[in-house]
């Protein structure tokens, strides 16, 4: 696809859908919204600008090699606010228990260790979408 | 052949006549004393805010309270781009890991 | 029981769920049973928006075009069967 409308408007559109992403993301808990949902958002964002200015450039954009970076520490990063706990005294995960300050309720740093857990589950969702596009468009099949 | 087109057919029916029977015993849709609605759905409507500090109870239950559901969740969607990564990408060269 | 206007809603919705979901079964191109996919989970959003779930609409909405993608990438690489010609089964 190499239409000159659609490169344009893509290009316009992608920041609001990238910004939208993050937003859903990071305000997943004070808002609807979720990590799973933000994380999809802004995958989205990066298969539009694959698909429209081709999967060479995407790459060029965004390396396989930070996808799988991101993927790989995302998961370790949740096990690692899970330690967090541990290393209070409290239960693997523990949240309140452990004695973190949770914060002014509806502001965005409440909620202690959820809006962490939320930004890793959420940029690894991402990653693992545009993995799964970028091995499904590539190849001589 | 037709005999076990037959055959699959009336299996296949007395199937779905088990099921709805078994539909019509399910409790009314929306009712206030359905099992599904126990204690545990009051206790967090009640206590998600100053358990949590997270006014959406929806992630105060899926990142806080079941924060273990959604650790094997993640794995899950790991083990789900592995597993497409190794079958669908071409082997390269170099790889000792092909 | 009592029934108010988004009730009504919700039921003219499901029998638009209903309709995509047999057609899914009978629609024999890949590609637009993909299309009619978009539309069921497009329906689907809009009915968890009337239950008061926000949270599972914009789920709902994002996984839903994802999955689309993902499913007409998936078509896009693999063969296509010749139009016109009935697979035997």
């Amino acid at each position: 696809m190499r239409d000159f409308i659609l490169k344009r408007m893509i290009a316009v559109i992608l920041a609001f859908i990238f910004v939208y992403g993050f937003y859903v993301i990071l305000h997943g808990h004070i808002s609807p919204g979720g990590s799973f949902a933000g994380g999809i958002i802004v995958s989205l964002s990066f298969i539009a600008f694959a698909t429209v200015y081709g999967i060479d450039k995407g790459k060029e954009k965004l390396p396989e090699k930070f996808l799988v970076w991101v993927e790989s520490y995302g998961t370790l990063w949740y096990g690692l606010m899970g330690l967090v706990g541990i290393c209070k005294g409290a239960p693997f995960l523990a949240n309140k228990l452990a004695g973190i300050d949770l914060g002014v309720p509806g502001t965005l740093s409440s909620g202690g260790l959820i809006g962490l857990i939320g930004f890793g589950v959420g940029i690894r969702v991402a990653s693992t979408m545009i993995t799964l596009f970028y091995t499904l468009m590539e190849g001589d099949a | 052949m037709k005999i076990r087109h037959i055959f699959v057919a009336v299996v296949v029916l007395l199937a779905l006549f088990g099921m709805l029977l078994m539909v019509a015993e399910l409790p009314p849709y929306g009712s206030a004393d359905n099992p599904g609605q126990n204690m545990v759905a009051q206790r967090y409507i009640n206590d998600a805010l100053e358990d949590t500090g997270v006014p959406n109870m929806v992630t105060a239950v899926v990142l806080d309270y079941r924060a273990y559901d959604t650790m094997f969740e993640t794995i899950v969607l790991f083990t789900a781009a592995l597993a497409v990564v190794v079958a669908l990408k071409p082997a390269e060269e170099e790889g000792d890991d092909a | 029981m009592q029934f108010v206007a988004v009730d009504y809603w919700i039921m003219a919705l499901s029998l638009i769920l209903m309709g995509a979901s047999l057609a899914l079964f009978f629609i024999k191109d890949l590609i637009h049973a993909v299309i009619v996919y978009g539309a069921y989970s497009v329906t689907m959003a809009v009915i968890w928006l009337l239950m008061n779930t926000p949270d599972l609409a914009i789920t709902e909405a994002a996984a839903g075009i994802c999955t689309t993608v993902m499913m007409m990438v998936a078509i896009y690489r693999t063969r296509r069967p010749k139009k016109g010609n009935k697979d035997e089964n």
